[in-house]
């Protein structure tokens, strides 16, 4: 539970950050690149991820379409839309703002 | 992904849902893939279907989703009660059809502005008091020197536009034997302006139109006309059409909307007032003044100006005049004017059908409240086989809300489905019943849109409608207390209340409507059986003019050559048919006393006609050839008794008093019975019958222009023989031609053209009402039936007797019974006040018209009832404890 709290909130930053950096990835493996990126230290609940893409899809962030891997199985993959790249933009200021402030906070006390 | 994608996904959710699936499948595929326990990872994943759940409602609107779901488990339940299901669609179908096919009518005839510039701001002139007939009325036609009065007076304040009415009219193109009849109406020439008219071709007229008397030679005609009669050719203007005297060219076709101000009929040619003879008569009343305010000009002020021009005009043109009794003079002086808002148009036809129309719209809201009491009844009973199913919902958590939605979204199929067919039923139903009212000479003409109003009304009514018969059911149905449902059912009594009640409404409902069918079916028996005073089997009218008037000579060989054809067995000649719509009359002065203030009713007729109408002579003799006008006279019975005392008529003189203070005296030389003379709905008029020769002061005979031969066939078909005799009519010269070819059957039955609509129609709704209402009787006793089985079943094994089983099944439903039929004499009672107009010597009060209802109602309950007391008596105590 601990893990998953540190995420509450920005998984839609990771995700898209993950995507603007790796595009077409499916669920698994957008998954897998948060935990690599952070060193293992952060993990995308995997119970909330879907519902999450499915969100962002519904709000035109993210764009997805099946694709047929070489194992002959299909996969839902992801990419940026033109809006997710505005709202990761947001997004990114965003948490640099709360970043900065809860610092400012630590440093003071 | 948008709004509309969620709306789409709404009904392609299992698609949607298999995706999802997959995707997670997909997702424990790569978990095992990279090495991991393919149940650690599905345990990660955590619940499935909650995720689904999750995934899913971010693809799709939620409430749409569940309406969706609401309807497809509606459509299922109509599914399942296929029968039921169809009988209440079809029930609910024609009750809608039928009040959107009243409402299309009532809109079209009384709701609908014209469609002109500033409708709201038209008035009509009328004036309202005991008129030149004796009897009090508002009259509405106007003499033309006296509108250019008012019309100058108003100018600045509004303006004033003079129209006749539209009458049927004899229009030749070419030559007099390719005669062909057209609606005719002379209008002012401002009028296309005041109402913002654009002609479709050509020229409109103009307020120039309206300067010299008998020199504006032109017509309009109208898009209607134009696309009828000539096919929308551009080359009519120019063209010179021929009306008696006058000859008239094309000089424009008006607007395509515009199909004149009279609502049922349909203008087809438009002539200036100037071209009518009477323009410059002020004895002569042939226009309406209707009246178009400027805005800001107050209406009473206007009218208080208008009335006093009008008696200033009244009083100089009866100064002196000594036609008529002082009493009428001074009655006709006290008219008021009226001014009464004419944005709907004005019309002897909305007149006459206004109050039958709203008849008719009562009597099928009545069968559309019957139909969904029938309804409610029906989903109340379904809810009561469902309430366990309800209890569960509940007691899983299912809202109340969400239940009252899942009862109304099936309610809302139900009537979804009656409307869509309802809606073909007024499509085909309104033009019918506007057929229905087809004098042979004369048939009515509505336009009937079906645009936005329509629509607006149908869909208006389609919800109403869900209300009435969903929204009862729905809440109660949401209102089950599982544990009372789960003990073993819940009061049935307060549902069976519930019913009872609405098959009170219902029978009130089906009384009235069948209260007022009768008093329509019994007028119009009545007036159908009223005998005549002749006898109108297999006569033929053939309606003759003559351009130029010729001698009664030749008229008479014309009778001669129709006397000779084979299947004719008598010609006879007169003026014009009995109850043909024309009438001349005339104050009766008696020894040179004063003129009479009851007027007398003339008709010339040849010698034989009493003999060909079958018309009995009482006392004195028939016309003789030599007889001429004004000498001699034939009286009728009432004539005899309202001027001559009754005593021996024959051989007493009179005088007629005529409008310009001539007086012709008359010798009664034959007493004749009373028939009818002008409108059979209205008591027997004095009539006085003179010859159709008529002699100048020089003793020579007058040209006549027009006149009827009445030709009593041997053939029961009288129409039969019409082709030939039409063709021998010009045989005796070119200027002789047939205008009109009309039965005497014909003619009386277009006397009671609204009574055999309103019977037909009050019968047929009388009958679905009733067929609703026994069927909704059925239903409920059925349901008690099913409901009670275990006690009848407990009963009957200790020894009841079959009757008190009867009586106790049926007891209740013939107490709700009683209270609808004394309810529904009530509101019959009320009702009879607003239809008094449209009934012809029915007392509401007779014991006929009381009965009929309530014995049919009974009859109707009772074999109702038959079906489900012999179920109750049928069951069978052993095996029914057994299946429990």
């Amino acid at each position: 539970m601990p893990k998953t709290d540190a995420l509450q909130g920005s998984l839609d930053l990771l995700v898209l950050k993950i995507l603007s950096r790796k595009p077409r990835l499916h669920g698994y493996g957008i998954m897998a690149a948060i935990s690599e990126r952070s060193g293992e230290v952060l993990r995308a609940e995997e119970g909330s991820l879907y519902p999450a893409l499915h969100r962002m899809e519904e709000a035109g962030w993210i764009h997805a379409e099946w694709i047929t891997k070489d194992t002959g199985r299909r996969a839902r993959i992801y990419e940026l839309t033109a809006a997710g790249k505005k709202q990761l933009a947001a997004e990114e200021s965003r948490w640099q703002a709360v970043r900065s402030a809860v610092n400012r906070v630590l440093r003071t006390v | 992904m948008s709004l509309w994608s969620r709306i789409a996904n709404v009904f392609r959710g299992d698609r949607l849902n298999r995706e999802i699936d997959e995707e997670l499948e997909s997702h424990i595929a790569e978990a095992v893939e990279e090495g991991r326990d393919a149940e650690e990872a599905r345990r990660a994943l955590g619940r499935m279907a909650q995720h689904q759940q999750q995934s899913h409602d971010a693809h799709v609107i939620a409430w749409l989703d569940t309406l969706r779901a609401d309807v497809i488990f509606g459509w299922r339940q109509l599914k399942r009660n296929k029968m039921t299901s169809l009988a209440a669609i079809l029930s609910l179908a024609l009750a809608i059809g039928a009040c959107t096919s009243a409402f299309r009518l009532i809109d079209a005839l009384l709701l609908r502005s014209l469609p002109v510039a500033h409708a709201d701001r038209l008035y009509a002139l009328s004036r309202q008091g005991i008129g030149f007939n004796g009897k009090f009325g508002a009259y509405d036609s106007w003499a033309y020197p006296v509108f250019t009065q008012m019309r100058d007076a108003a100018r600045g304040q509004a303006d004033l536009i003079a129209i006749s009415w539209a009458v049927p009219t004899d229009v030749t193109y070419k030559t007099d034997q390719e005669m062909e009849k057209a609606n005719l109406q002379y209008v002012s020439g401002s009028m296309f302006n005041i109402f913002g008219l654009q002609p479709a071709l050509g020229r409109l007229f103009t307020a120039s139109d309206d300067r010299t008397p008998h020199a504006e030679p032109y017509a309009v005609i109208s898009y209607d006309y134009w696309t009828r009669r000539f096919a929308r050719d551009p080359h009519v203007i120019g063209r010179v059409l021929h009306i008696g005297d006058n000859s008239f060219q094309i000089v424009g076709v008006s607007e395509k909307k515009f199909t004149g101000t009279e609502p049922g009929t349909f203008v087809d040619i438009f002539v200036p007032t100037m071209m009518h003879r009477h323009v410059n008569y002020p004895n002569s009343t042939w226009i309406r003044t209707l009246v178009l305010l400027q805005p800001g000009v107050a209406a009473e002020p206007l009218r208080q100006k208008l009335a006093a021009i009008s008696q200033v005009f009244e009083t100089n043109r009866l100064k002196g005049e000594t036609g008529l009794s002082q009493e009428t003079l001074r009655n006709v002086l006290d008219n008021e004017v009226l001014m009464k808002p004419a944005g709907t148009g004005v019309s002897w036809f909305k007149q006459d059908y206004n109050r039958a129309l709203a008849a008719l719209g009562v009597l099928v809201l009545m069968v559309l409240l019957i139909a969904c009491a029938n309804v409610a009844n029906l989903m109340t009973a379904q809810a009561a086989a469902r309430a366990r199913e309800m209890a569960l919902r509940v007691s899983v958590g299912a809202g109340r809300w969400r239940l009252v939605q899942m009862v109304l979204a099936e309610s809302a199929l139900l009537a979804f489905f009656a409307s869509a067919s309802g809606a073909l039923f007024a499509w085909w139903s309104a033009p019918f019943v506007i057929g229905m009212i087809n004098p042979p000479d004369n048939p009515v003409r509505l336009a009937l849109p079906a645009d936005w109003r329509v629509l607006g009304f149908g869909i208006a009514l389609t919800i109403a409608v869900i209300v009435l018969f969903g929204l009862i059911p729905a809440l109660r149905a949401s209102s089950v207390k599982p544990a009372s449902v789960l003990k073993g059912g819940e009061d049935p009594h307060s549902r069976r209340r519930v019913m009872h009640g609405m098959i009170a409404l219902q029978v009130a409902f089906c009384f009235l409507v069948l209260f007022i069918a009768g008093l329509f079916v019994a007028t119009f028996k009545r007036l159908s059986a009223q005998p005549m005073g002749f006898s109108a089997e297999r006569l033929l009218m053939l309606e003759t003019t003559s351009r130029p008037a010729q001698s009664q000579v030749y008229w008479d060989q014309i009778a001669e050559r129709l006397r000779a054809m084979p299947g004719v067995e008598r010609v006879a000649q007169a003026a014009w048919p009995l109850l043909g719509g024309t009438n001349w009359n005339d104050s009766i002065s008696i020894n040179g006393g004063p003129a009479s203030t009851d007027l007398a009713y003339f008709l010339n007729v040849s010698p034989g006609w009493l003999d060909t109408m079958k018309i009995p002579l009482l006392g004195g003799r028939d016309f003789r050839n030599s007889d001429a006008y004004p000498n001699v006279a034939v009286v009728n019975e009432t004539f005899a008794k309202k001027f001559l005392n009754d005593e021996h008529p024959v051989g007493r003189f009179f005088e007629k008093a005529s409008d310009d203070g001539k007086r012709d005296r008359m010798e009664v030389v034959g007493l004749v019975r009373d028939a009818y003379y002008g409108d059979i709905h209205e008591p027997m008029l004095p009539v006085v019958f003179v010859p159709v020769h008529s002699t100048d002061s020089t003793g020579i005979f007058r040209p006549l222009d027009e006149e009827t031969f009445i030709v009593r066939t041997t053939a029961s078909n009288p129409l039969a023989l019409a082709s030939i005799l039409r063709q021998q009519v010009p045989r005796e010269g070119v200027q002789f031609h047939v205008s009109n070819i009309r039965t005497q059957e014909q003619i009386d039955q277009a006397q009671t053209v609204r009574e055999r609509l309103l019977a037909t129609l009050a019968f047929f709704f009388g009958a679905v009402a009733l067929l609703l209402a026994g069927v909704g009787l059925y239903g409920v006793l059925n349901y008690s039936l099913l409901q009670r089985e275990r006690e009848f079943g407990i009963r009957l094994a200790l020894g009841a007797r079959a009757g008190d089983v009867a009586r106790e099944v049926t007891a209740r439903i013939f107490a709700a019974v009683s209270m609808g039929a004394v309810m529904g004499l009530g509101l019959g009672m009320t009702s009879t006040r607003y239809i008094a107009s449209l009934l012809y010597q029915v007392k509401t009060t007779e014991v006929g018209v009381l009965a009929f209802p309530s014995l049919i109602i009974l009859a109707t309950a009772l074999l109702a009832a038959v079906p489900a007391v012999i179920r109750a008596l049928r069951i069978d105590p052993v095996a029914m404890l057994r299946a429990e």
